[in-house]
């Protein structure tokens, strides 16, 4: 063996082993190069690289994968998290959901932190037939109102779903309106009545 | 026509829904199938070429406080070497000391060949219709040298493994207001964000399909378009703050899909939306 190349193994030995350290201190992995590879940009600061409890599960598993203990902590927490309306009326404006559910934009480094944020709810589901621009990572919410009627349990577990998606399928994809603060009360009882309103778009 | 044009014309298209109205007919017509259209009335004719003839000319230029080209640079087949470079990059490389992906390793090229200073030369990465990023010319000259070359990653260095770890972990790490990981927009086969097709980037088969095709010719924009740009864009969408150019997370993540897109047989620049 040369000179060199002994020089190269040497190197790559101790360059593996430095590489391991460095992933070691990544707890949990890989938190700690995330925090190194970003810079806060306007309203996307470096806070929102840290992961909460809920988070942090759902990337080592998904919903299939998720143990069963674990599922039923993020369950109950995610629960915990869901408020009711405060004056227990669920329905909004479907016109101004419609709206909402149409709008893409909101807490991205290139929007307008002056404005309300978006929905985007067509961006992974089906709702008035009239929109074809829908997308398909969640599923198609047409009549959605007409198939399940405006039972008290048909209302809360919307609400749920769009308050906390987690409170009811753990690791969910979509994401947590009300919990997160993406959308407030009164747009989230504006999405509700998009869903259930008997005149709204989605069930007609 | 003039391609760049027409490019213009098919995004205001595109933009005005007068291709969405055919899509009444059939609702899962997507923008696949208008860049097809694109593709047919304007053939091989790709406006990528006028970044890579800019990017060529770049490259043979004597540039720089060391008044010098870029003909000695070595990305990684040896010096001066372009023809299917890009099919083994990310690699680690040892006069650095680091796993470099294209961009990052013109950067150094650029640096210690001409003398031009990094942030000179990076201060546009990213190009506009006034600004015109040398990076992006360069970056498509040397990846059309790779055209109908099979991606080879054999990952032997350690280093190189690591980066493909890190890509691989960062591919599912959900973070920020909305939960998102990659994974959530890129991890299921056959799904859109409304008409936006989304290729499942966790296997090769999806991997292969998006990433033998970037950088790309992003006709919305009438750039040409990198694969570190389309991170980072892929990130504000997630609502993370802004990726850092040439960090470990660009370069892992970079590693982790052309990896997973091993053997796919490279055709970029290419054409998007
Ligand atoms: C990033 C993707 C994504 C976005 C954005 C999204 N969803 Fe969802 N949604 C899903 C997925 C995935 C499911 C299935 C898993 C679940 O129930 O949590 C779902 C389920 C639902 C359900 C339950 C459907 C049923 O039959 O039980 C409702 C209601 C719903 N979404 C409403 C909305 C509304 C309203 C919005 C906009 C404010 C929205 N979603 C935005 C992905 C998304
Ligand atoms: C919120 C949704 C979303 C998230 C999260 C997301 N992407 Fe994307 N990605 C998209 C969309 C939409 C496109 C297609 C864009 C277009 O056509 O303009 C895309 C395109 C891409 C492409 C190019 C595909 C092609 O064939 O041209 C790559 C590569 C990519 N994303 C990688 C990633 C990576 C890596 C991450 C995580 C860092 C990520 N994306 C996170 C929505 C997302």
């Amino acid at each position: 063996m040369t000179v060199s190349s002994v020089g190269v193994l040497l190197a790559a030995t101790l360059l593996a082993a430095s590489l391991q350290t460095v992933a070691e201190e990544d707890a949990p992995y890989p938190a700690a190069a995330m925090q190194r590879s970003f810079e806060a940009k306007k309203q996307a600061g470096m806070d929102r690289l840290t992961q909460d409890e809920v988070q942090a599960l759902c990337t080592r598993y998904t919903t299939a994968t998720l143990p069963p203990a674990e599922a039923e902590r993020v369950q109950k927490q995610s629960l915990s998290s869901v408020k009711p309306p405060a004056d227990g009326q669920y329905l909004g404006d479907f016109k101004r959901g419609e709206k909402i559910a149409q709008t893409g934009t909101g807490l991205q480094s290139s929007d307008d932190p002056t404005k309300p944020n978006g929905g985007n709810c067509y961006a992974c589901h089906q709702l008035a037939a009239s929109e074809l621009a829908y997308g398909t990572l969640g599923p198609s919410l047409q009549h959605y109102g007409k198939l399940r009627g405006q039972t008290p349990a048909a209302l809360e577990a919307a609400w749920r779903k769009l308050y906390n998606s987690q409170a009811d399928v753990p690791c969910s994809n979509m994401p947590r309106f009300g919990h997160q603060k993406i959308l407030d009360e009164q747009q989230l009882k504006d999405l509700m009545a998009l869903l259930f309103d008997p005149n709204s778009p989605v069930n007609q | 026509m003039n391609t760049r044009f027409a490019a213009r014309l098919l995004y205001t298209m595109l933009a005005s829904g007068t291709l969405l109205l055919a899509g009444a007919v059939r609702a899962d017509t997507s923008t696949q199938d208008a860049i097809a259209e694109y593709r047919e009335m304007f053939g091989d004719d790709n406006p990528a070429e006028l970044w890579q003839a800019r990017g060529e000319a770049l490259w043979h230029e004597a540039r720089g406080p060391q008044k010098a080209n870029l003909e000695a640079c070595d990305l990684g087949l040896g010096p001066g070497v372009i023809a299917g470079a890009y099919a083994q990059l990310p690699r680690w490389f040892a006069d650095t000391g680091q796993v470099q992906d294209l961009e990052t390793r013109l950067v150094t090229c650029v640096t210690s060949l001409q003398g031009i200073p990094r942030d000179d030369f990076l201060k546009v990465k990213f190009g506009d219709g006034e600004k015109k990023s040398e990076l992006e010319a360069l970056t498509a000259y040397v990846v059309a040298a790779s055209r109908g070359k099979p991606l080879t990653l054999p990952l032997k260095h350690p280093a190189e493994q690591a980066a493909f770890d890190l890509g691989k972990a960062v591919f599912r790490y959900r973070a920020g207001p909305h939960d998102f990981a990659c994974a959530t927009c890129h991890g299921e086969p056959g799904k859109r964000i409304r008409l936006q097709e989304l290729p499942q980037l966790n296997t090769a088969l999806g991997a292969r399909e998006a990433y033998t095709h970037w950088p790309a010719y992003r006709i919305s924009q009438g750039e040409l378009r990198s694969m570190e740009w389309r991170l980072q864009d892929c990130f504000r969408q997630q609502r993370l703050p802004q990726l850092k150019f040439g960090s470990e997370v660009a370069i892992g993540l970079t590693m982790y899909l052309a990896k997973t897109a091993e053997g796919g047989v490279l055709a970029a620049p290419g054409i998007k939306r």
